[in-house]
Parts: C-alpha cells; structure tokens; sequence
C-alpha cells in the first residue's frame, strides 16, 4: 500500500488560464477529481469551483460563479479536498437558498451536522419500490388519461409563452393521494415540496412563491433559486441541491416530496457552454455526448425505496426551443422520464387551459396505478378509447379540410363533434377547478356517448352498457 | 494476486490515464487507486496507459496506484446465474443492497456467483473418458426443473482421472479431475470467461426456426428466428421497452438474458418484481427461473454500461454452449454506444459521425455477429437470438446507431410515434418493417400448424399496403369516392389492424397468442375478406357489410377468445356465412 490520501487544504495562489468559467491551476499537488475549491480574487471575495479535470500538473477548475473580475496573479485558489455537499434538514422547509444551497431568506444557517454530497449516489434497482399509488392531481387530462404516480418523474414540455408555471403550481396545490373513484376524499397527506429555479427570471420564482403561501404549502417548500440574472454556472449546482434534500426528506425522514425543476433547458445549456470552453466534441446541437447520463443523474433520482415510506416525484418543467420536440433536451428528457405532458400553443391560442396535447403526452406508469381497486375497473380502456377516438378526430378534421365537413360521413361528423367537445370540456377546466376521478371518468363517458356504440371498440361491451349515456339503438 | 503497475497521471470522469504501460496488457482488467474500483485498459502508448474505470471517480487524485491482475475483464459462469441481477460487469446487486444499503456505494466487491451454495450434481463422465473442450461433464439442478450443464472450459481437454459421485457441491468443490499431458487439474462447476471474447462452437446452422413471441406482429408477420438478430428501434415513448418485456415473458426461448443498459431503474425493478409470480405457460414455472437480468442504468457509471452488453452477451453463450435456445434482450444499444461515444470523447479520439467514434460500426457489428444457431463443441445444439432496441435521437431513423444496426440485423422492427400517439399498440409500422428469415421458417409454420402460413401473411400484407394506397386517395377525396371493391379491402384491412394487429401487453388473454390462434385469427380474417369481396361483387351495400354484428366480434375475438378455445373460432365463422349471405340474398341482382 501506498501513503495514505493527503486530502484538501492547501493553496495555491496564482492560475494559469482563465477562460469563461473555466480556469486550470497548476502546482498544486494531491488534488482530488470533483473537489470543492474555494476562490479568492485580488479584493478577497470568496466564490467556490469544482475540478472537472485533474492531472499531475494542473487541475481544471469550472468557477460556479463564473470568472469575472479574477486576474491570474491576484487569484488564489484553496483546495477542499471533498466533492460538493449541502447541509440537510428538516427545518429547510420554508426557507429560501441560493443555487448552491445557501440561505438568502435573511435566516440562519439549517442548524445541522448533517451533510450530503449533492451528487448523490445511483439508487440500486433491488432497492427501490415499482411506483403503484396514483397522485389525484384534479386535471383530467393528467389524471384521466397520463396518470401521475407517487415516485414518477413527469415533466412538462411547454414553449416560452405558455401557462406551464400555471399547471405546475396548479398540481402541487391539488396534490393528494388518489383514491378509488367514489371513496370518500379523505384529508390527503401532504406534500413536502422542493422547488429548483434554473435561470428563470424573478417573477416566474414570485409567481410559484405566491402561489405556495395564497394555498398556505409556504411553510413545507424549500426553494432553491438560481435565476435568470445569477450565475449560469451555478445552475448545475441547483438542481442537485434541491435533489438532495429531496432525499434526505423522503428517504431519511418518509416524507411525500414533490420536486418541481423549472426550467431544464436553462440547465442544459449552462451544461453546453461548459462543454464548448473544454472544446469537448459535441454531439447533436452542440451538447456534449454525455447529456443524456448527466440528465439521468438528476431524473433517476426519483423513486420509492423499500427502507422508507417516503417518495419523490419529480415534475421538470421544460421549454422546448421553437417548440420543437426533437431538441436534444425535450428529446433525452423524454427518453428518461416516465412520460411528457405536452403543452400546445394551438389549444393555447383557441383560450383552453390547460392545453394539454393529449396525443404526444404520456404516462408510462398510468398502467400500473389505474384500474380495478386502484381508480375504477374500466379506466384503462376508457383511456385508451378515448385515445383512439381523439386520434381519428384528427384525420377527419384533415379530411374535413379538404372536402368541407358537409361531405363527411355521419359518423366522422360525430368524430368532428366528439373533438370538440373533449377539447371543451374534457381538457379545458378552470384554474380553480379540482375534478375528482370520479368526474373525471363521467366526462369522459358523456363524450363517447356522442360517438356510435361501435366505434368504441376498445372499451368492453358491458362497460358500454353501464356507462354509455349516448342515444344511438344499434349494437 | 494483484500488483503495482502504474501510478495515476490525469483523471477526467470514468477515464483515468497512468504511466507504467510495461506491465499490463491491453485490456487487462486493472484495480485504480486506493480504494480498488474496477478498470480495463483501453490504451497503450508509449509508457502512458489508459483505463476505463467501472465506478465514480470522483475524490480521486493523480499518484495514486493502478494495480495489475493479468487478467482480462471477464465473468463468472456457473450455477446460480439464473434469477440473478447484475450490474454491468456482473456484480450482484442484492449482495450490494445487504451491504452497503440502498445506494450504490463505490468499492463493494463481492463474488458474482455464491461460493457457499450447494447444487445437486450428478456426473455424466467417468474416469478414463477423454475429454475435450465443451464437453458436458455433469448436470447440476439449478432450479427445480432447470438442468446446468457443467461443461469444460473451451480451452482444456485431457483425460479424466477422477469423477466425484453424485452430491451436493458448491462451485468451489472439486467435481472431476483432469490428466492433460503431464499435469493433472482440478475441475470445478465453476470458469471465467473474457467478456469480449465470443465462445467458440462448431459452425453455424441455418436459422429456420421461429422463436415465438406470442407477439402477433412479430410471430405472423415479422418472424425471428432462433439465432437470429432483431432491432427495434424507436423515439422515446414508442413501445421498445413493453415490447422486449413482453418478448422476455412469453418467447418460446428457455433462457432470457435481459439486459437494461443505460435505462431505467424503476423498469428493472418492475422485471425484479412481477418475473417471480408470472408462470411460463410452456415449463409450468415462474419466468423468473429462466432470466438473468443485467441492470446497469442511466444513473450507474457508463463505463460498466459499456460491458454490460458483452457480460450479457457471454452469459446467453455460455447456455447456448449446453444446448439451449438463448434470447437476448438489449434495452437500449444505443445507450451503449453512447458510452463508447462517452469514453472515446474523454480521450479526444476523432470523431466520425455524429460524435461517435469510427469504430462504432465494428463494435456493433461484433456483437450481433454474437448471435446464432449452432453445433456446439459438445455435439448438441443452440442458439443466441438477439433482440436489441435503438434510441434514434428526435426518432430520426438516419442517425448511425440504426443504421449501422441496419447492416447486421435481418429483421426490423420500426416503431412509428404516430401509432403509438393513437394508441395502436404494439406501434410497430408494419409498413417500414421488415423480415428476412419469412422463407427460412416458413415450412416450421407449415409442419406445426398444417397451414400455408407464410402465403396467407402476404395476402394480408398485400391488403396492408393497398390500404395505405387507397387512403393517400381518401385523404384528398373521402371514402365515398371509393368504390365498394375498394372499401370492402379497408374493412378488412381495419379488422387486420385492430383485430390481429394491435395487441394490449396489459391484458391477461391478450399478452399472449398461441401460434394456433394467431393463424385462426389470420385465416378468419381473410375469410371475412374473401366472402365479403364476393357478395359486394354481386350488388351488397358496403355500409351493411361494416355494420354486421360480426365485424365488432372478430375485433375484439383477441381478448374474447383465449388461447385454449380455438373452437371459437369456427362458430365465428359459421357467423360470417350467416351474417353474409342474408345480406347475398337480398341484394344480390
Ligand atoms: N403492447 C403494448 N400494450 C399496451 N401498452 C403499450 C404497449 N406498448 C407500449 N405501450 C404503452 O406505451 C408506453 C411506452 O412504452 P415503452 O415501451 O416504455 O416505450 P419506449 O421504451 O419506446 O420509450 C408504455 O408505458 C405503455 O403505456
Ligand atoms: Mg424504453
């Protein structure tokens, strides 16, 4: 064996480059691949960094608050010798902190001696629990047909302009444990809530801590801010934070935690412009090749463990660039959560709220959480029929544009009236309105009512004859 | 066992360089640093070594120690693999769990196949026998009813010298003893195997077998065979996961290999989960008695993402080595080669496409090659089939990953986001996909089912792609333009759709059709095809035809009917004759 780990602590002044938010230091013996440096400039203003690259000469240092005002000579750079942790408590309910975990509330430092490494660590598959207990978020459009469920990480995928804060601050204040349909609605238990700003502008973090104390949840919100005016770097700092505190309640103290990260695409591209100053090889779009596993790193740490009672679910939220899907960061984030609940200017445009795009959206755990005992027996083909029917509304719209409704058959004109309905009254609902599961599903039955009993073939032929309320006499 | 090779020079991420290339091979597995993670050399040059490094590296610093081994990344294969999770490079996650706790820890070492456990072993050889590599020396019971066949390394032959008698041994207890030329060695049911190194065989044999998925849309009409490879590629949310679970619940295989490289934790888990209590309708036991599951997910080190296929893909060798039908499950392959994009970024190779770099190609290339039907050094049979799904960015088919899949798969599996938005399950467009092994197992189909499967396949194709002709004119005119000939085809097209092609993974009768029923449903719906074109050829009104009561049974006869109650459907049949010729009689001029 070798001598043991000299671990941190010293300093050594003067750098040799700086550039953007990347500076490499050199002669410093000993220095540890992630850990924490602390910086001080000509006038002795602290800011901290983190290795990203060491070898035997230098180490590549990224500056969390960028490099401004550092000067080569008149830097000095201290080593820490540990990667970046937070301290961790229950009293950081109710408080708010900066990107890196700071308090900037006005308040104390969280009185603890507990500390974790943002970074956390993978979960282990054995470990974790599969996702079973529906979330009653009262919107139909999520709860009908792209069920959300404790331990699932759902974003939402909007454009610049739409009312994605709206519906996020909407389903943290609806949240409670789902029920079957018809069961009385108990006192849900609440959620602890972590909210991480990336780059947003002030008003976005107002409007959710507004929000958060008019539905009184202010005093179970921990928020992490780093907006739009703060340092980019930082912003692959804050979601960690926020994330590791999020599983020191859930899986230390069994808390029900919902995470809301708002906005991804501000965070991907702090992520870019690092990448670009390393010359790294890019991949699509200039990100770097390692996008997906980074952003893996931040969505698979949601889930159930079987050691706690607690959870975490996380909501990112999520400006699609020119609204376009195939972007690399809607695009891997779709690949890692567990679904998308897709926002569409059209809907947007023609005043329904939320405009949820059912046809792109999905929940990849709705299966498992819906149905006999869970919601109601016939819930699963209600979604898929009402799937299917809303996908045919689209192609006779098409078709209608071409020959002019007039010439449509009668049963695509009731496809055409069924559309409009749903967008009407099955996806639009209030701002306020908090529909039960059970309200849910009678929309959406009065709605296939309007369609010909043989069109819904993916529903059961008992399941029509107790739910369908539509006047057509044939079989 | 191991010693210092190199002292530690630069670390980015899972890519560690040293100096001390002297005394280590190329890909020789090596330990890095003080706290011994796992690491392969990928690079010699000059005295620099380079290593890949299978856990996190943060906290380590330049000078600290690489450790050789003299071995190359290899794994365990024995009894006990079978109900077994693994991380990428065969560490067993419960142990880990039981360990360290919830959370992945960096450092645990544990064996990957339990040394302690004692199988039931009965010897197949005897002293005196020669042996050679391959050869089957015993049988262990590795669950109830699962025989392992305790074979010799490849690589060994020689005479045997000593049998142990029928016993309970565990994997380190001496089970043979083998005399070649002057040395004598011990054998145990215990060997290693370099992961990158295919195992060897005989030769290949024609692939004319289906492996049956249950999976209406692969087994009718886009059959694999055993041996065979298959890519599935798709966008995000379009089916590729569902559809190798259901494929490693119900195909004809008996052992699954499943790999979840570089995807999600909760889909592991959910395997882990429901395998145990869902009951393979062939041998009558739970599925999880025949699966090995290899979970490295997105969140887990890429490099060990990077083995996780060829640990996969060594463990499937080594069953088909003892005469079974292997298939293997690969979710995602393009997450893996990601993580070659990954590594060889870090060492600032030169990108081709995309970021990847130019040995992208090889490397696929390599491992379907992995696959096929063959005799065995030991005489018998058995085969790899490979399932491997694609992850094309922006679902965009060009990118390279799917098409240099492409290039080493017969049989493609297009899932088409579209379908899947309208909830057309499985989304596969029967369209863009395609098989090559139709004609290689069409006279299986034949002797099995007595039926002319594979005509009756491209008359429904034929109907398929003039419904996708007919409704281009649809689309700009309405169906009403159409005449009856020509609409009686988009009736039957949609019951092919709805009724044969769409299968819901969630439903009990429905998960899985029998090759028994899915010929029927086949047939019946030509049927209704036939006797329709003939009585609107006489006069019936279309819209009569899509109205009769038969039409919503056929729909829904997939989960109306079970595997067990094919009778069922003649009396459908009989209902088409009925149903039809009424309508011939009063319409017919
Ligand atoms: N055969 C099927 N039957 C029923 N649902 C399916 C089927 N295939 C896919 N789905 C639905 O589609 C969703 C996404 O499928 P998944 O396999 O997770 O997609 P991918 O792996 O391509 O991202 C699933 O959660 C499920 O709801
Ligand atoms: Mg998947």
């Amino acid at each position: 064996m070798s001598e043991a780990k000299v671990l941190g602590g010293q300093e050594v002044v003067g750098v040799g480059r700086i550039e953007g938010p990347i500076m490499v230091v050199e002669g410093a013996a000993n220095v540890s691949y992630d850990e924490v440096v602390e910086i001080k400039d000509s006038r002795g203003q602290l800011r901290r960094g983190r290795v990203l690259e060491v070898s035997e000469n230098f180490a590549v240092v990224q500056v969390f608050a960028g490099s401004t005002g550092l000067s080569i000579d008149g830097t000095s750079v201290r080593f820490l010798g540990n990667t970046l942790h937070i301290p961790v408590a229950e009293e950081m309910l109710g408080r708010i902190f900066d990107g890196l975990g700071n308090p900037i509330d006005g308040g104390p430092e969280p009185l603890t001696d507990k500390y974790a490494d943002v970074n956390g660590q993978p979960i282990n598959p054995t470990a974790r629990i599969y996702p079973r207990d529906y979330i009653q978020t009262g919107i139909s459009t999520i709860d009908g047909v792209n069920t959300l469920l404790r331990g699932q990480k759902l974003p939402l995928f909007s454009g610049a302009g739409m009312p994605h804060d709206q519906l996020a601050a909407q389903i943290v204040r609806q949240a409670t444990l789902g029920k079957e349909a018809g069961a009385p609605q108990t006192e849900g238990e609440e959620f602890a809530i972590v909210f991480a700003a990336m780059g947003v502008k002030n008003d976005v973090a107002d409007y959710f801590r507004r929000s958060f104390t008019e539905s009184g949840a202010l005093t179970r919100v921990a928020m992490f801010l780093n907006l739009a005016d703060d340092p980019p770097v930082e912003r692959i700092v804050t979601p960690r934070a926020a994330l590791t505190l999020a599983e020191y309640l859930a899986y230390e103290k069994g808390m029900h935690v919902l995470v809301v990260l708002t906005d991804m695409t501000n965070y991907g591209e702090a992520l870019r412009q690092i990448s670009n100053v390393r010359g790294e090889v890019p991949s699509r779009k200039g990100y770097p090749g390692y996008l997906y596993s980074d952003l893996a790193s931040l969505y698979e740490r949601t889930g159930r463990i079987r050691t706690s009672e607690g959870s975490i679910t996380q909501i990112p939220i999520l400006t699609m660039p020119n609204d376009d899907i195939t972007h690399p960061m809607p695009d891997l984030t779709g690949y890692i959560t567990e679904g998308q609940i897709v926002l569409g200017r059209e809907l947007n445009f023609a005043g329904i709220y939320p405009p949820v795009t059912v046809l792109p959206s999905l929940s990849r755990l709705m299966k498992d959480g819906i149905g006999k005992g869970r919601t109601r027996d016939d819930h699963p083909r209600w979604g898929a029929q009402l799937y299917a029917a809303y996908a045919r509304t689209q192609d006779v719209r098409a078709l209608a544009s071409v020959i002019g409704e007039e010439e449509l058959s009668e049963v695509d004109q009731k496809y055409l009236k069924f559309g409009r309905a749903f967008e009407r009254e099955f996806v639009n609902q209030a701002f306020t309105e908090n529909r039960t599961i059970e309200r849910t599903l009678e929309i959406g039955w009065k709605l296939l009512s309007i369609l010909p009993k043989k069109e819904l073939t993916r529903v059961n032929l008992d399941e029509i004859e107790k739910y369908y309320t539509g006047t057509d006499a044939t079989n | 066992m191991s010693n210092e090779v190199g002292k530690i020079t630069w670390i980015s991420g899972p890519v560690v360089r040293a100096r001390g290339s002297k005394n280590v091979g190329m890909l020789e597995l090596v330990e890095v640093g003080e706290d011994r993670l796992v690491g392969e050399v990928i690079g010699l040059k000059g005295d620099q070594m380079t290593v890949q490094v299978y856990e996190e590296t943060a906290g380590m610093q330049t000078g600290e120690t690489i450790y050789g081994t003299g071995l190359p990344l290899s794994v365990e294969l024995g009894p006990g693999l079978i109900q077994s999770i693994y991380d990428g490079v065969q560490r067993p996650l419960p142990l880990i769990e039981q360990a360290v706790g919830s959370f992945i820890n960096r450092g645990a070492r544990f064996d990957s196949i339990n040394r302690e456990k004692k199988w039931k072993y009965t010897p197949k050889v005897k002293v005196g026998d020669e042996v050679k590599g391959g050869d089957i020396l015993g049988v262990a019971m590795e669950t109830d009813t699962f025989e392992h066949r305790v074979m010799l390394n490849p690589d060994d032959s020689g005479t045997i010298t000593w049998v142990a008698p029928a016993g309970e041994y565990t994997v380190n207890d001496t089970i043979a003893k083998l005399k070649s030329g002057k040395e004598e060695k011990n054998v145990t049911m215990l060997q290693r195997w370099p992961v990158r190194r295919a195992r060897p065989f005989v030769n290949r044999r024609g692939a004319n077998i289906p492996l049956i998925t249950g999976q209406r849309i692969l087994d009718t009409f886009f059959p694999v065979a055993k041996g065979g490879a298959a890519g599935i590629p798709g966008p995000f949310g379009s089916g590729k996961t569902v559809t190798q679970h259901s494929i490693a619940k119900w195909a004809d295989a008996e052992v699954i290999v499943y790999i979840g490289c570089g995807e999600r934790g909760n889909e592991m888990t959910e395997v882990l989960q429901e395998f145990p209590h869902l009951i393979d309708p062939r041998s009558g036991r739970p599925l999880m008695e025949r699966t090995v599951l290899i979970a490295n997910t997105s969140n887990m080190p890429v490099a060990a993402r990077e083995a996780s296929i060829y640990t996969g893909i060594t463990i499937a060798e080594y069953y088909r080595d003892m005469g079974y039908h292997v298939a293997l499950m690969a979710d995602s392959t393009s997450r893996w080669a990601e993580a070659l994009r990954e590594v060889s970024g870090r060492l600032e190779e030169m990108p081709a496409e995309e970021g990847y770099p130019a040995y992208l190609a090889g490397r696929l290339a390599e491992f379907y090659e992995r696959a096929g039907y063959v005799n065995n050094l030991n005489g018998s049979q058995g085969s790899v089939s490979i399932v491997g799904a694609v992850s094309p960015p922006g679902g965009d088919f060009s990118e390279p990953v799917t098409q240099h899949t492409k290039r080493f798969i017969r049989c493609f599996w297009a899932l088409d986001k579209s379908l899947a938005s309208a909830r057309h399950f499985p989304a596969i467009n029967w369209l863009d996909s395609y098989s090559e092994y139709l004609e290689d197992v069409g006279n299986w189909w034949r002797e099995k089912t007595g039926k002319d499967w594979l005509t009756m396949r491209n008359r429904a194709m034929e109907l398929l792609s003039e419904e996708s002709r007919l409704s281009q004119i649809v689309k700009l005119v309405g169906p009403d333009a159409l005449p009856f000939t020509e609409r009686m085809v988009l009736e039957t097209t949609r019951l092919i759709r709805e009724g044969l092609l769409q299968q819901n993974a969630t439903e009990t009768v429905d998960a899985y059709s029998s090759v028994e029923k899915q010929i029927r449903m086949l047939e019946l719906v030509l049927y209704f095809h036939e006797r329709g074109m003939a009585i609107v050829k006489r006069g019936a009104p279309i819209n009569l035809i899509h109205d009769l009561p038969v039409v919503d049974k056929i729909i829904r006869a997939k989960s109306t009917i079970t595997n067990e109650e094919l009778g069922k459907f003649e009396d459908l049949q009989k209902e088409i004759d009925e149903q039809m010729s009424q309508l011939d009689a009063e319409y017919r001029q």
